[in-house]
């Protein structure tokens, strides 16, 4: 299983997610094309998906909505960019709960022989949104040095544990 | 600036967790802290000025030395900031894998 690299640097508007999977790019693709296959994978289980429009193409709108178990709807909105190939995808986001913030955000898949590298670009409006939206935990890692701060809490002891499992 | 800002813009210097790192393993005074860096005492001492700021550091007056101590609970709060996010696509990638195994079964591994 493969171990997904969240990069935020302090002071900066950029998320960055790498992720490598052992699938060629063009069944990746398809992936991230298909909104029967995207209902299948994007967030968490526990969360039903609701796909109302997803056609990659440029000038698209795109919604979906994640309904967890008490009913509770966390909707995301925006449109696809360009030409949505097999190298790059490129869409606005917004969350509904808070109009108005929008990220641009553009997915890259690099061959790699047979697996394939996920590489996702993300620039919001300002630093304090983007801080904002990583809060949220996107009911909706951070820059490299973050994993090294991972490394750290875990040597300052078992209460860490305890609090970031809660 | 709020505390999770001034905790992660102490922690964008490689200097200062190196520092941080170093006192995860006992309570250090300014002359410890400078010897494996390549940088004066004064810089050195700046540093701490930016983690004590934060709350990520306490600085404790024991004999002639000025000992830091580093604080854990803001370095909790900074972990657990992003650690639904990271939860968000931890998962969706897991469930990627399968998807992708369950399409492509002979390109795993």
């Amino acid at each position: 299983m493969g171990t997904t690299k969240i990069t935020a640097i302090p002071g900066t508007p950029f998320i960055d997610i790498e992720r490598e999977v052992a699938a060629p790019r063009e069944l990746v693709h398809r992936a991230y094309s298909d909104p029967e296959l995207l209902r299948q994978w994007l967030g968490p289980r526990k969360y039903e998906m609701i796909v109302d429009a997803w056609e990659p193409a440029d000038g698209r709108r795109w919604r979906y909505v994640h309904r967890d178990a008490d009913g509770t709807e966390y909707a995301f909105h925006g449109v696809f960019h360009g030409p949505q190939t097999v190298d790059r995808m490129v869409q606005t986001f917004e969350f509904e709960g808070a109009p108005g913030y929008v990220s641009l955000d553009a997915v890259e898949f690099i061959d790699q022989g047979g697996r394939t590298l996920i590489r996702t670009h993300s620039v919001h409006q300002t630093v304090e949104a983007r801080d904002a939206m990583i809060e949220a935990g996107m009911s909706s890692g951070v820059e490299e040095g973050f994993e090294r701060l991972d490394e750290l809490v875990g040597r300052l002891g078992q209460p860490v544990a305890a609090s970031a499992s809660s | 600036m709020d505390q999770l800002s001034a905790v992660f813009g102490a922690l964008a210097d490689p200097t200062r967790r190196a520092i941080l790192a170093r006192l995860t393993d006992r309570d250090l005074s300014v002359a410890e802290l400078t010897q494996p860096f390549d940088v004066s005492q004064p810089a050195i001492s700046r540093h701490l000025k930016v983690l004590e700021r934060a709350g990520l550091i306490s600085r404790n007056r024991r004999a002639t030395a000025r000992l830091s101590h580093i604080e854990g609970q803001p370095l909790r709060e900074a972990t657990e900031w992003l650690a639904r996010y990271r939860a968000f696509w931890d998962e969706s990638y897991a469930r990627l894998d399968e998807l992708l195994a369950s399409l492509h079964p002979d390109s795993q591994g």
